[in-house]
């Protein structure tokens, strides 16, 4: 019945979406981490999602019919800020030290659209279940 | 078997095409952060009316069916409103509008599937 598939399908949704939050908290905790070289700044995080076709196999063995994965989380490619800061100990021989890329704004706004998706996966299984135990009730009819 | 079969009419069928287009909905839903998704839908009146007794029926084997003519069944890619950035054509709005209509059709279905089902009890039990 199809009506079981809105579980695996919404349920892909749901942890890519936390996977998508997972990285914004992470971009955050890290927004003020500073590095005395420019490769080894730190460098906010993107999840990029990728549609499921039918009959993919997840990696624990349950076909999913459809529904969303995460692809790959890659490093966003605004530079890092360099700050003159002689006196910080992680300063370069010129006295500069690597900021994050981190927007914090950004992350705030990307944080508020995940976890609105996270809730409307949330409405869309209850929805399911509901219908699923009126169906189940037609035997008392 | 038959006789049941014809008692319960339709909408067996239709359950099973409204549930069909929930799945779709929510897949839909699913992937409304994933670039280049485009969104789905079925046509919930070309599907039921290939199922009627009305579709095109084939008499000989040079006959396309209509199935073979449509093996998409029904599903259909969704006109956006506005396009996105990403290639990505689920408007979420819109979605949950549609997944919410939906639900009420599935529940439309359920309610006359009881009733024939509570007619054919009535009827078996003879009161």
């Amino acid at each position: 019945m199809a009506l079981d598939n809105i579980f695996s399908i919404a349920g892909s949704a749901l942890n890519s979406q936390t996977v998508r939050m997972n990285t914004i908290a992470s971009n955050l905790a890290n927004a003020g981490t500073l590095s005395g070289t420019d490769q080894d700044a730190f460098r906010a995080k993107r999840t990029v999602f990728k549609a499921i076709m039918d009959q993919q196999v997840s990696p624990h063995d349950s076909t999913y019919k459809g529904g969303v994965k995460v692809l790959e989380v890659k490093d966003d490619p605004t530079p890092v800020r360099r700050m003159l800061d002689p006196g910080n100990p992680l300063a370069d021989a010129e006295g500069y030290v690597y900021t994050s890329n981190v927007n914090e704004m950004a992350e705030m706004v990307d944080m508020m659209a995940a976890s609105r998706s996270y809730q409307n996966n949330v409405e869309v299984i209850n929805t399911a279940r509901q219908l699923m135990m009126r169906t189940l009730d037609i035997t008392k009819a | 078997m038959n006789v049941l079969d014809k008692a319960l009419g339709v909408h067996p069928q239709a359950l099973g095409m409204r549930s069909q287009r929930m799945e779709l909905l929510a897949r839909n839903i699913a992937n409304s952060d994933t670039p280049n998704f485009k969104a789905r839908d079925i046509d919930f009146k070309q599907v039921m009316q290939q199922t009627q007794e009305t579709a095109l029926v084939t008499t000989q084997a040079r006959h396309i069916s209509q199935a073979e003519a449509d093996p998409t069944g029904g599903v259909k890619y969704r006109t956006p409103f506005n396009t996105a950035f990403d290639g990505n054509t689920v408007e979420l709005n819109v979605e949950q509008a549609q997944y919410g209509k939906a639900a009420a059709d599935y529940q439309a279905t359920l309610n006359f599937l009881e009733q024939r089902v509570s007619g054919i009890r009535k009827a078996l039990r003879g009161e």
